[in-house]
């Protein structure tokens, strides 16, 4: 059991809970990720550490609610408990002083981009951050890379902050005007594919941290398989990132739509039980 | 392992034993016909996930004991890789003291009532059994073995056998599968403190996510979990060990001697063009969704399954058949086995072969997928597969599968297992310094000892077998168990 002690609401569908995690707090690396399960009939799903508190023994999740299981997690308040938190899993980031380097962040993709990109900063790289998202309410976490970021550019859908357009919009001024030495992608698969489409053609080495369906995370089962330069990569133990310029995004998106039947059934249910 | 044969004896020469033993003789005995199994109706077992095997009643159990000549000299115990007292616990049932055999086979294995369900007897204790070289059916060891257990289990009267006086230096067991539960259960009888650290919410390894309810019920394991509670074993789910803790935590926690029992974790896949198209699961994904998340009760449980009307497993092993058994209970209308070699050559228990066959599951033999075929979705719609032939033996001794040039064909699929085996997980050797691994990633020991190349930590199961039974990695786990005793001896003798 893992007793959430804080929650706040981000945007209308997004919500951070800070969670008792201890020994996870103290191994957590940027990059990394817990597998979380609500209750008793709970699915195991996997959810990126976005903060680590080794003081206070807790790790930082930011939830966006899509289903069943995320609403079921974001539906707790403080003083509820998980009933299970595992990790942390997956490679750490392998952070290193490059030079300059692009931190591309869209939709809650910006929680575990977080860590990811003040490690980089931390290491002596400058830091720019491209931070997209539909519009003004569902930006996350601007604030808090505000204040270590070298420069910061927002991007909105419909232009209500920052500059109107797409993420890659605002890489792409980036990547025109000045060498880059390592761009850092994670959000939406579609997001993640045009972004890595674009750091190629400017021959920038991209990594990609990906979020698939995962049952144990430790490598045992192969639902979160996916195919990274013709070959089959577990994300779970060979990831979570990947070389953006070899990820098979289109068979990634497949794959992530497997369940869409059943999630639908679930929810349904799930929202009446809750009505 | 060495069993002490003058225990046997003195045990085989008790009044009672000798008076049991000449109430019939040996002509009498071996007239006997060997006991049947009772069972669930196939057609109505294939609705649900109910146990197949509805176990002997006293009658027929005492019945079979008497089958049991009561050798001199036992061979049956030399198929046993955790050395149970065959003959010894046998004679107790014919004794009618059932709960005095129940006890008789926790004196050597922590797990009886797993061991008498899912152990391949019919290639270790009963293929040594007597009866072989007399041309006769053996003795139904594991049908009496699931007995005892089960009596005690039911009477609600599980006996806590004495602990060894305290002992102070702490053991601890990574992975808490059917090797680490052995060698707690037999560290904690001599009375170290164990700990157990399991990486997943629930515990006993392949028994809760691998082997289904209808074969062996999760119930039955919760309760030998208990038992190994009641003596003292500590259990902590959702630690990883290499990544919740490191190995060098646990030994500043205090642990002298580790055991990783962490098993063969990682699917393999067949690396065939469109292997990753939806519907297609490792055998360990597809029973894990459906034994340890409860899948087969969505929406009732969260997790969902494909379930799919025409269903291909792909391999010839237990898992295999555990696999299509549960793809009929899921609903399928066409349920498939699919084997590159013959049925002959079938590693699966031929008991389970059967049951399958019984509850409709076709066997597609020599015959091997090479592509799976999506539609725009990316769901698997077809399988391409080639017709084999066969060769002359391999080295696993059975004969080869050969292509027979020009024979492909399809078949319609809608969800496909693949269960052609698996790798050792990476996550422990690469969390530990100072292991040797073997080119297939398991973990390099000394056969005798299961020790690795690093003093303190032991290992067994398939992390050191790649792939194996639940019996075998229990025989490594009480072979660790008794290694590691002496080599904390010697070391707390040195200091």
């Amino acid at each position: 059991m893992n007793k959430i002690v804080e929650k706040e609401v981000l945007s209308e569908n997004v919500v951070k809970l800070v969670v008792e995690a201890a020994a996870i707090s103290r191994m957590q690396c940027p990059g990394q990720f817990v597998i979380v399960r609500s209750d008793e009939k709970g699915e195991r799903i996997p959810l990126t550490i976005a903060d680590a508190d080794r003081e206070n023994g807790t790790i930082t999740l930011i939830i966006q609610k899509v289903g069943t299981s995320s609403c079921k997690i974001t539906n707790l308040n403080p003083g509820d408990s998980l009933l299970d938190v595992s990790g942390p899993l997956g490679r750490p980031t392998h952070v290193e002083k490059l030079g300059t380097v692009l931190a591309c962040g869209g939709g809650v993709g910006i929680a575990p981009l977080y860590p990811i990109a003040r490690a980089f900063q931390q290491a002596g790289n400058r830091l720019i951050a491209v931070l997209g998202a539909r519009n003004r309410e569902l930006l996350i976490l601007e604030r808090e890379m505000a204040a270590f970021a070298d420069e910061m550019i927002i991007m909105t859908d419909d232009g209500s902050y920052g500059r109107k357009g797409v993420i890659t919009v605002g890489i792409e001024d980036v990547l025109r005007r000045e060498p880059v030495h390592l761009a850092v992608v994670i959000g939406p698969a579609v997001m993640m594919k045009f972004t890595a489409l674009l750091t190629r053609r400017y021959d920038v080495p991209t990594i990609a941290s990906l979020n698939t369906i995962m049952v144990d995370g430790t490598g045992m089962c192969g639902a979160c398989r996916v195919s990274v330069g013709g070959k089959t990569k577990f994300v779970c133990v060979d990831g979570p990132e990947f070389d953006a310029h070899q990820i098979d995004y289109d068979e990634m998106i497949q794959r992530l739509n497997t369940y869409k039947a059943e999630e639908k059934i679930s929810f349904d249910g799930y929202l009446q039980s809750t009505s | 392992m060495p069993v002490d044969a003058q225990d046997l004896q003195a045990d085989r020469n008790q009044e009672w034993r000798n008076e049991l033993r000449g109430r019939l003789s040996a002509k009498e005995r071996s007239a006997l016909p060997r006991v049947r199994m009772p069972e669930l109706d196939a057609r109505e077992r294939s609705k649900d996930f109910r146990e197949v095997n509805t176990g002997l009643n006293e009658e027929m159990a005492v019945q079979e004991a008497r089958r049991c000549l009561d050798c001199a000299a036992p061979t049956c115990i030399s198929g046993c890789p955790v050395n149970i007292n065959i003959p010894g616990f046998i004679k107790l049932i014919e004794k009618g003291d059932f709960a005095a055999a129940a006890r008789k086979l926790k004196e050597t294995n922590a797990l009886p009532a797993v061991c008498g369900r899912v152990c391949p007897q019919e290639v270790q204790c009963e293929a040594n059994c007597v009866y072989q070289k007399m041309k006769k059916p053996p003795v139904a060891i594991g049908y009496l073995e699931r007995f005892a257990s089960d009596c005690e289990r039911l009477a609600g009267a599980v006996v806590v056998p004495g602990i060894g006086n305290k002992n102070p230096i702490r053991v601890a067991a990574v992975g808490s599968g059917p090797a680490s539960l052995t060698f707690a259960g037999q560290m904690a009888k001599w009375g170290h403190p164990v700990t157990v650290f399991e990486a997943l919410h629930e515990l006993a390894g392949v028994l809760s996510y691998g082997i289904p309810e209808f074969r062996l019920p999760k119930s039955i394991v919760r309760s030998e979990i208990a038992y190994l509670e009641a003596i003292g074993v500590i259990f902590e789910r959702n630690v990883i060990v290499g990544k919740t803790i490191t190995i060098e935590d646990m030994r500043a926690q205090g642990f002298q001697g580790i055991f990783v029992g962490s098993g063969a974790g990682l699917p393999k896949f067949m690396h065939i063009p469109g292997e990753n198209s939806i519907g297609i699961y490792s055998s360990n994904e597809y029973l894990t969704r459906v034994n340890l998340m409860k899948a087969y009760q969505f929406p009732r449980y969260d997790t969902p399954i494909v379930r799919g009307k025409r269903v291909a497993v792909i391999g010839g092993g237990n898992t295999a058949i555990d696999s299509v058994r549960t793809a009929v209970r899921l609903g399928a209308d066409r349920a498939m086995i699919v084997y590159r070699r013959s049925e002959q050559e079938m590693p699966a228990r031929i008991e389970e072969v059967h049951h399958a066959k019984e509850e409709g599951v076709e066997f597609l033999t020599l015959t091997n997928p090479i592509e799976y075929i999506a539609d725009s979705e990316g769901r698997v719609r077809q399988m391409k597969v080639q017709k084999m032939g066969l060769g002359a033996a391999d080295d696993s001794g059975r004969r080869r599968p050969l292509v027979i040039a020009g024979s492909e064909y399809l078949i319609d699929v809608d969800t496909v297992v693949v269960g052609v085996g698996t790798d050792p997980n990476p996550l422990i050797p690469r969390a530990i310094m100072g292991l040797e691994i073997s080119k297939w990633g398991t973990i390099l020991v000394n056969e005798e000892t299961m020790q690795t190349a690093v003093a303190d930590i032991f290992a067994g199961g398939d992390i050191v077998r790649g792939g194996a039974t639940v019996i075998l990695a229990m025989g490594d786990g009480k072979k660790a168990a008794i290694a590691m005793r002496d080599y904390l001896l010697s070391r707390s003798a040195g200091s």
